[in-house]
């Protein structure tokens, strides 16, 4: 296994909040979408322009962050947050696997049935 | 974010017999690679012991969703759910669901698996490497295959 993929898994064992949910909700898209134009922004920066409170914010950065998404790194008395798009990588892997599986146990299916209408 | 794998093969096989392979027990074992203990059944839990070379030690556990003679057949399982020690009673499974549908030169089956995004980050982080051993063997059993010819 390349050293790339064992960072990738060792990341993806510490994360345990499904990260697909954290990418279910509009704010916290937008909120990816902010991160992705500029990286890090406080609280306060990413409030800004937004009806949502400075703690409604904090808690979907927080969701963010525990599926690694998002980095918060603590500058003076403010954190600052950063886009990770690290596991948007892990989940493509994942289905890519699953999908190649699939792939296998069907063409083992075609010969099968194939094989046993002749 | 697309959390489904979707599938579409054409068989060469007339519908019954595609049916047959996917619903029999002793059938749907010969492809899949697994040992399964008893038939299908809606509701109940279907188990067996993987055959696929270097997994013979994992037991095989679904359970039956809808078995709707010659068009629909789906079951629900945790992909990979492969370690002893893990219990994995408590997390969402995906569901897998078989179409049939006839077309002149046989059938057209569609596989969906979903519910992709139920499954927990450590455990596809583990689906993930139990593959890249799996694609090993897999390879080596290609390469075997081929050189005996």
């Amino acid at each position: 296994m390349s050293a790339r993929n064992s960072a990738a898994l060792a990341r993806a064992r510490r994360v345990q909040a499904p990260v697909f949910a954290a990418l279910g909700d509009a704010t916290r898209l937008s909120l990816v979408a902010k991160l992705c134009e500029r990286s890090p922004q406080s609280i306060s920066e990413l409030t800004a322009g937004s009806k949502l409170s400075r703690q409604a914010i904090s808690k979907h950065l927080q969701v963010l962050q525990e599926a690694g998404f998002v980095a918060g790194a603590h500058v003076g008395r403010e954190c600052r947050y950063a886009f990770d798009p690290r596991p948007m990588d892990d989940i493509r892997s994942y289905l890519d696997q699953m999908s190649r599986r699939w792939d296998e146990a069907l063409g083992r299916l075609k010969s099968f049935v194939e094989r046993s209408t002749q | 974010m697309n959390d489904r794998i979707e599938k579409h093969i054409e068989l060469n096989a007339p519908v019954s017999r595609v049916w047959r392979a996917l619903t029999d027990y002793r059938d749907f074992g010969e492809w899949f690679r697994v040992k399964l203990e008893a038939p299908f059944a809606p509701g109940q839990i279907s188990r067996g012991q993987m055959t696929y070379p270097g997994y013979e030690h994992v037991t095989w556990q679904a359970t039956v969703q809808k078995i709707e003679p010659e068009r629909l057949f789906s079951f629900t399982w945790l992909p990979y759910a492969i370690d002893p020690k893990v219990d994995y009673s408590s997390e969402e499974p995906t569901l897998v669901e078989f179409t049939l549908k006839p077309i002149p030169t046989g059938t057209l089956l569609t596989l969906v698996e979903s519910g992709f995004d139920k499954v927990p980050a450590h455990r596809r982080a583990e689906a993930f490497r139990m593959n890249e051993r799996g694609w090993t063997t897999q390879m080596q059993n290609i390469e075997r295959h081929v050189g005996e010819k």
